[in-house]
């Protein structure tokens, strides 16, 4: 097996920051705009260096993201930031017209998606948002998994044309990918060789896969563990290369079954490789008040929540 | 000087358009067309600072944007005779697989158009990304866009409308066609949205009426006023006094016809009120 090392906690959010700091230094026409969350997004240092570049828009999300759409018009790569709710549902149609629909080069930054966000509540954790954003055509949907990768990816997105939601959380969680990865938007990441059964994992819970790989081993089960960073376009040919080794599936994702990620493996498998799958998934529920971790483990999103999926799954083969 | 016989004689071939675009597909909407036909005309002839040449990014030149999508017919007419694509394409309006599409978009291409609109309400926003990417690209044109009354109805609006007064967005004249009609009637019974004027400034914006929307010289007039406006470190708004289906007598002065499309004899009764001039496409 790999051996995967934690070199500190620290929240994804952060990897957004830090990209966003090294974007402003290398590309002139990223500009940031922000909807009075500059401190939650980690964007302050872009803020102070390039106040000419940096819109704060206040709590008005819908305005910032058609002024993100009309920035594109003039050449420039603007990367919106606010919480993952206000950044897909309170704007959904305002993205769908003024920038999917148009094709804007506009980049939908997200932090304190999912669960994980913690004691706010329900009303701050969306876990609808992936569904909501890949159904858009057009729409590229990353979600990262630790510090590393979200900087990757922040710098990555620059590079590349067209309209992207980029989702990450807000608690401090392993950090693990290497810090000079080369990151390839749509490109799976296969983590860990196995036969017995494929996990395929997405944002916080690849940590959590990584950790329930390790306990199946002790147990004699091997997986293929793989990083899915890009929901949309999704990697059909590294899910199909391993489930057509390992004959069943698991999906983790901190967000809801319905539209996620899991749904998109599904479509990939059915229509070419049918298997059994069983979605780590929170189940078509809103979330509640209460730290990460006791909501991670009461709506079943952590390693052993995995462990018991693969479990179940390798016995429907 | 404008040569207002030449814009005159436009306005009424754009009429003309308008109306055989939404007979053809009895579909689309003719009357906010008709109100906006003057402010059109005058905007891409004698107004717009225009690059020979259509590019997206549009830099060099003054931009529009327009907010209230539907009335596409008269922006379709306008762009094409103003040389952005072949007037003969307005025989495609509302057709599959047609440029022109029911709402204007950026999505099969057609050259003039910079964002799809439609959906009401978002084209102040789009606007004010437009007018601050010209001020980081010191590119001293101006953005021009054009809303509906009823339109300010939608929430977006007005962040957006605080937003460019509270950042000096000065580069950017907000038109509001303020003919006073909605689908469902008037905007005053609709949803009674109070003076409109005392509300732009109250969010710290330069307003103006132009008392005469339809009318070639007080728009020309009017806007060269508004343009002197700019730069001083206020957005600009105009208030445009217009007649929904101006120049067609039985469409004026009614919300009926927002959108409904003449039938074979309301449309000859409409186009021999406004006799060829440039020629039909």
């Amino acid at each position: 097996m790999k051996k995967y090392t934690d070199t500190g906690k620290k929240d994804t959010r952060s990897g957004f920051g830090d990209g966003l700091t090294e974007l402003g230094r290398k590309n002139k026409d990223v500009v940031a705009l922000c909807a009075d969350l500059t401190g939650s997004l980690k964007m302050d240092e872009f803020k102070e260096n390039h106040p000419e570049r940096f819109f704060q828009i206040g709590i008005a999300e819908a305005n910032m993201i058609g002024i993100a759409a009309g920035l594109t018009i003039g050449g420039k790569i603007p990367f919106t930031g606010t919480f993952a709710n206000f950044s897909t549902g309170r704007v959904y149609d305002q993205i769908r017209q003024s920038v999917a629909y148009s094709g804007k080069n506009v980049k939908i930054c997200a932090s304190h998606a999912g669960i994980t966000l913690g004691e706010d509540g329900a009303t701050h954790q969306i876990l609808e948002d992936i569904g909501l954003m890949k159904m858009l055509p057009g729409m590229t949907v990353i979600n990262t998994c630790d510090y590393n990768q979200t900087k990757a990816a922040t710098i990555a997105i620059a590079d590349y044309e067209g309209p992207v939601y980029l989702r990450f959380g807000r608690p401090k969680v392993a950090n693990f990918t290497p810090a000079d990865q080369n990151f390839q938007i749509g490109k799976a990441l296969q983590l860990q060789e196995g036969t017995d059964v494929t996990i395929i994992a997405t944002g916080h819970l690849v940590w959590e896969a990584l950790q329930a790989a390790e306990t199946l081993n002790q147990n004699g089960i091997t997986a293929d563990v793989i990083n899915i960073h890009t929901i949309k376009p999704l990697d059909d040919e590294a899910i199909l290369k391993s489930v057509k080794k390992t004959g069943c599936v698991v999906t983790a994702e901190e967000h809801n079954f319905l539209g996620g990620l899991g749904e998109s493996v599904a479509r990939v498998l059915s229509t070419n490789h049918p298997a059994p799958q069983e979605f780590i998934a929170t189940q078509d529920t809103f979330g509640e008040s209460g730290t990460p971790e006791q909501l991670m483990d009461k709506y079943g999103l952590n390693a052993s929540a995995i462990v018991n999926a693969v479990k179940k799954v390798i016995a429907r083969k | 000087m404008a040569d207002y016989k030449a814009l005159e004689d436009l306005v009424v071939q754009v009429r003309r358009d308008i109306l055989r675009q939404v007979h053809k597909v009895n579909s689309g909407h003719p009357g906010g067309s008709l109100g906006c036909t003057e402010f059109f005309v005058a905007l891409y002839n004698e107004l717009m600072e225009r690059n020979e040449s259509f590019t997206m990014d549009g830099i060099g030149e003054d931009l529009f944007f327009l907010s209230n999508g539907h009335i596409s017919p008269v922006f379709y007419s306008v762009l094409a005779r103003a040389g952005y694509f072949p007037v003969e394409e307005l025989n495609t309006f509302r057709l599959l697989n047609s440029r022109l599409q029911g709402h204007p978009t950026t999505h099969e291409g057609l050259p003039g158009i910079r964002i799809a609109s439609g959906s009401l309400g978002q084209g102040i926003s789009v606007s004010i990304g437009a007018a601050l990417a010209k001020k980081l690209n010191r590119d001293k044109h101006i953005i021009y866009t054009l809303c509906g009354d009823g339109e300010l109805q939608e929430g977006q609006n007005w962040e957006a409308i605080m937003y460019a007064a509270g950042n000096n967005v000065d580069n950017l004249i907000v038109t509001v066609d303020l003919n006073g009609q909605q689908i469902d009637g008037s905007t005053n019974n609709v949803l009674p949205m109070g003076n409109v004027k005392a509300k732009f400034e109250a969010f710290g914006w330069e307003v103006m009426d132009i008392e005469k929307g339809n009318d070639l010289k007080a728009i020309v007039t009017g806007m060269q006023k508004a343009k002197e406006k700019t730069g001083n470190g206020k957005p600009v708004c105009v208030l445009l006094h217009t007649v929904m289906g101006n120049g067609v007598d039985f469409m004026m002065h009614t919300h009926d016809w927002h959108g409904k499309a003449p039938n074979d004899q309301q449309l000859e009764t409409a186009l021999s009120q406004n006799p060829v001039t440039l020629g039909d496409y």
